[in-house]
């Protein structure tokens, strides 16, 4: 029996194709992904991820638990309502999951982690946090809905109190703050300025209408994806997952290694393997003829072989990207194996279009 | 349910025939199979000359989601090709009975299109899936 979450009875009045992810019965597009990828980049698109588990984090080692618990220093937080994105590791340095975490106070943190590592991560977080004085609280009684586009916030808020607008004003980019029943957040996962909207179930589905009445259009977990990979964001499961170092993952930006003692779990193998320069990277490819990279393929380089972690067409390119970890000597090209033959494609840095332009 | 002409003849992998009169036949995929594929971004097409077999892999749809074989429903020569989806793939998501047809053969053994399905012979193939 698959979950559903408050949402599922407006997808499907919208004519959503839905598909099993990870145990939720969700919407992949409703009826063109191209049209919905070019609505959050052009105006302003929504997504249900009510499927992502919600933390919240308490107690008076709350901070000191977090300093162990992940890869980046939730010390760097001291502005209430700024927001860290980061790994936490197992003790062999690899990607347990990837997490934004929300500082309300030294004592109060909420986390977002994935759906489909949910039961691992609350495992690993009951583990670690029994040696400190906290509480680890699950909110399932929260959906949430990620606007996003150029025009994703001033379409929001036409939806929101007067006290809400005031609330999320001038708040910079990854922060978040409660404004009535809403926890509005200015992340997300599409290079895209919006907002990310924590919102009770029971007013899910009145939300998502209220935006669509303001001209947001709905879309898909496949929009979510090609969009995220335009951005060069991560995708767990895909792009690392437990066997795969955050070094070899693009990842090296969310680890904070001072101060030297804070002894997070996994520090001791990636810092070996930072010192040794012993892992692959996370690159990205660009394939200017046609056809499309997909997740898996062989990258052939001079220094040795690579693989694709993900790849799509991008329709704001108008040609097929991807993400591949390789030999991290790799030079400005490599070949693709693909359909049997080879291809000639372009090493770039991974992130490929950010607030509506190519980078690349 | 997808629409499937009855004045059209099928394959189980998914593409239709269309007789011309003229001894050519033009082909396309099913609106059943671009549902299945997702909205389109390259399609790559045999070229004007070809001789091809039945059942031989002879064009290429590739959407968002996957890159899917065409295969030729019936064997002859490639007559002509839609150059349109080179710059419009997307036609075959949105008219592909019409002007997301793929190719045209003239058949080299006309017999060969009993081997098709008829509509009903397709939608029941399509329930089975």
């Amino acid at each position: 029996m698959s979950s559903k979450t408050p949402l599922h009875a407006k997808h499907l009045e919208a004519g959503a194709k839905m598909v099993d992810f990870f145990g939720w019965d969700m919407p992949i597009n409703y009826g063109s992904q191209i049209e919905e990828h070019n609505a959050v980049r052009t105006d302003a698109g929504m997504f249900d991820v009510s499927h992502m588990t919600i933390v919240d984090v308490q107690g008076d080692d709350a901070k000191a638990f977090l300093q162990k618990l992940v890869a980046n220093d939730v010390a760097k937080l001291t502005v209430p309502g700024k927001a860290l994105y980061t790994g936490m590791l197992n003790e062999q340095g690899g990607v347990i999951d990837d997490l934004i975490i929300y500082f309300f106070s030294d004592t109060e943190y909420r986390l977002v982690v994935n759906s489909a590592t949910r039961e691992k991560d609350l495992a690993h977080l009951a583990v670690v946090s029994a040696d400190f004085s906290v509480s680890v609280t699950e909110r399932p009684e929260f959906a949430m809905i990620a606007v996003q586009g150029p025009n994703a916030k001033a379409k929001t808020a036409k939806v929101l109190s007067d006290a809400q607008q005031e609330a999320v004003a001038d708040m910079k980019p990854f922060f978040g703050v409660q404004a009535g029943d809403l926890f509005i957040a200015t992340t997300g996962y599409t290079g895209e300025d919006g907002y990310e909207i924590v919102v009770p179930n029971e007013q899910a589905a009145d939300l998502w209408q209220q935006l669509l009445d303001a001209g947001v259009a709905p879309a898909g977990l496949g929009a979510r994806d090609t969009l995220r990979l335009e951005a060069g964001m991560n995708l767990y499961g895909q792009d690392m997952d437990e066997s795969v170092s955050p070094l070899a993952a693009n990842m090296a930006w969310t680890i904070a290694w001072e101060p030297a003692e804070r002894n997070f779990i996994g520090r001791e193998v990636v810092e070996q393997q930072r010192a040794d320069k012993s892992t692959d990277k996370l690159v990205g490819l660009v394939l200017e003829e046609k056809g499309v990279l997909r997740g898996g393929l062989k990258v052939i380089c001079d220094a040795g072989e690579g693989v694709i972690t993900s790849g799509t067409f991008s329709p704001t390119l108008g040609h097929s990207i991807a993400l591949a970890r390789v030999p991290r000597e790799i030079g400005d090209t490599a070949q693709v194996e693909m359909r049997k033959k080879l291809v000639n494609v372009k090493v770039v840095k991974p992130c490929f279009v950010r607030q509506g332009k190519a980078v690349v | 349910m997808s629409n499937i002409p009855s004045e059209l003849k099928y394959a189980s992998s998914h593409e239709w025939v269309r007789a011309e009169g003229d001894g050519t036949f033009t082909v396309g995929i099913t609106e059943h199979a671009q549902e299945l594929l997702g909205d389109m971004v390259f399609v790559e097409l045999p070229e004007v000359g070809d001789e091809v077999d039945a059942g031989e892999d002879c064009a290429v749809a590739e959407s968002v989601k996957a890159a899917s074989d065409i295969y030729a429903p019936i064997g002859g020569e490639i007559v002509a090709i839609n150059e349109e989806l080179e710059d419009a793939p997307e036609t075959v998501n949105s008219d592909p009975y019409g002007d997301g047809w793929l190719f045209r053969i003239k058949a080299s053994d006309a017999s060969e299109l009993d081997n098709l399905l008829d509509a009903e012979g397709y939608t029941n193939s399509i329930d089975e899936d």
